[in-house]
């Protein structure tokens, strides 16, 4: 047998491997550089963007908790006309997708950024971000009700051809309604989860250890909520599913795929290890050749239940 | 650079704070005075992340269980202020570790010829050990050194042995001078030199009263913050600091993994 084949497809997308590197844990790429190869990874999501430059949140903005992280960074991010001056021209060089995480404050600003990324041929998708549960106006409305999702994915499928994911948020009633509101707006595929909203105090001095209050949770410790989550969309929608929420291993990257995902984003791992990624990427590698299984799409929502 | 590091010492050298000597690849060696490592205590999920250190100090000592001959090391010195620092503590020679770094941007000794001052608090003293040890090499260079007690004023003596003349204070006179470390360095700053810099790391406030100093004698001064971090990479933003230009609509965070963690003060927000 040769080397399996690990490339999967995602809404036209073609990746050499399932492993993209989650927005907001990997920059833009280049802060990585040093510590992998940014071509035997499956893809890189940028850090998400914003049509204006983006403050984000006081500190303490981030606190370890146990198998996990809150973060509340609030978005902080460059804008889209500093992206594209100062972070696309290192992105070009390298020989990987690259999908753009965008974010807007209002209806329109979603839309004016997905048309001004559409016109970037380095730009090889969009992630919509609907569900970021640090901002106080915008994102969580659009990310949990349903109606609104399916307004803000519809404006973004009208103003680019790009392939499009939405990211989805686990903090909703129902994902599985969410899934279909943003398929049924045109979303090519879906990844998730996004954060789960999360507190932690401090005893002694009685107040939030986070300056927003609330973060969102990652990590290890959200795992089980993520495959579930996965697992349920997966029976219900036809679109591929990227499937999110503290992978730190390739073991936990196949078993996403299992549950139905066609690709994976790692997260919180970089910053643990900063060459997580491909790590994981190798790992499912010896994973197929260890089990004689030639083709990585085997696997996907090939849970027996 | 990331690289497996195993330990050749962890000794608490005062109740609660440690000094630990690890082994490093000879390219560590060109760390510089001010610059940190990520140390992920144990290969678990809990604690998570990695944890950040100034180096103390570095060097290389001879060996013959290397090819070249020497082997590179350096030390950091931190206090046990949680799970991460706890268990770090607990560890010993021969135990491995994941490291990752030289991380961030250090302390630029500048001139020769002026005074250095360096001002420490408590830890804070960490990194200005290393960069005392290359300054004395040409420079005349004054320690002030304080702590809320006697139990957190560390390796004085390490620094008077490379020449370093020391000021203690502890805030509740149980060493050295009574009062904060500020205090007795702006007393000691009249009958100075005139071309002088200092160099500050330490809690916050102490490095803004630093600060302070340094903006009413007009003398140029580089200080280290500290901050909770996750990556250590500059991608995760949980570590920013105001900078000099920041407004709500023009944001001017600055990372202090990468961006720092050493700043010249006039570059930061103080308030």
């Amino acid at each position: 047998m040769g080397k399996p084949d690990l490339s999967v497809e995602i809404a036209g997308i073609k990746l050499r491997n399932p492993v993209m590197t989650a927005s907001g844990t990997f920059g833009y790429g280049k802060e990585f550089a040093d510590y992998l190869d940014l071509e035997r990874i499956g893809a890189i999501i940028t850090k998400g963007l914003s049509l204006h430059p983006k403050a984000g949140n006081q500190t303490p903005r981030i606190v370890e908790t146990p198998g996990g992280m809150l973060n509340a960074i609030g978005l902080q991010n460059v804008g889209i006309d500093a992206f594209i001056q100062e972070k696309l021209p290192f992105l070009r060089t390298v020989n990987t997708p690259v999908i753009v995480n965008l974010y807007g404050n209002t209806l329109e600003e979603y839309g004016e950024l997905a048309e001004k990324l559409d016109k970037l041929p380095e730009v090889a998708g969009l992630e919509v971000n609907i569900s970021c549960p640090n901002v106080k106006q915008g994102g969580i409305v659009f990310g949990t009700d349903p109606k609104a999702a399916y307004e803000v994915v519809s404006l973004v499928r009208q103003s680019t051809i790009k392939p499009l994911i939405v990211k989805l948020s686990p903090n909703v009633t129902n994902v599985v309604e969410m899934a279909h509101a943003c398929v049924d707006a045109g979303a090519d595929a879906l990844s998730l989860i996004n954060t789960l909203t999360g507190m932690a105090i401090d005893l002694q001095k009685r107040r939030p250890i986070l300056a927003n209050i609330t973060g969102g949770l990652s990590g290890p410790a959200i795992k089980p909520v993520a495959l579930r989550m996965v697992w349920q969309v997966a029976q219900a929608v036809e679109v591929p599913l990227i499937g999110i929420g503290g992978i730190m291993t390739a073991t936990d990257a196949l078993e996403f795929m299992l549950a139905g995902a066609t690709a994976v984003q790692v997260g919180t791992a970089n910053f643990l290890d900063p060459s997580a990624a491909q790590n994981i990427a190798d790992g499912m590698e010896a994973y197929l050749e260890a089990n004689g299984i030639a083709d990585v799409k085997e696997l996907i929502g090939a849970l027996a239940t | 650079m990331q690289f497996k590091s195993m330990i050749i010492s962890n000794i608490e050298v005062s109740p609660g704070y440690f000094r630990m000597k690890m082994t490093a690849p000879p390219a560590a060696g060109s760390a510089s005075p001010g610059q940190f490592i990520m140390v992920r205590v144990r290969d678990a999920i809990d604690p998570l992340l990695r944890r950040p250190f100034g180096i103390f100090d570095l060097g290389t000592f001879a060996t013959a269980y290397t090819d070249c001959g020497t082997q590179t090391y350096f030390e950091i010195l931190y206090r046990v202020v949680g799970k991460g620092t706890d268990m770090l503590s607990s560890l010993h020679q021969g135990d491995v570790l994941d490291i990752l770094g030289p991380l961030g941007k250090g302390f630029l000794p500048g001139d020769p010829s002026g005074e250095k001052i360096l001002v420490g608090g408590g830890v804070g003293l960490a990194p200005l050990y290393y960069l005392a040890k290359e300054m004395v090499k040409t420079s005349r260079v004054r320690l002030f050194a304080g702590g809320r007690t006697k139990e957190d004023i560390l390796c004085i003596t390490e620094f008077e042995r490379l020449g370093v003349e020391t000021y203690v204070s502890t805030d509740d006179g149980t060493l050295g001078a009574s009062g904060l470390v500020t205090e007795v360095l702006e007393k000691h700053l009249t009958a100075g030199i005139a071309d002088k810099t200092i160099f500050a790391c330490g809690p916050f406030p102490m490095l803004k009263a630093t600060a302070e100093i340094a903006g009413r004698h007009d003398i140029p001064c580089q200080v280290s913050l500290e901050a909770y971090m996750a990556c250590g990479v500059g991608a995760c933003l949980g570590c920013v600091t105001k900078g000099r230009n920041h407004s709500n609509e023009t944001p001017d965070y600055r990372c202090v993994c990468k961006d720092g963690p050493v700043f010249d003060y006039r570059e930061l927000r103080w308030d």
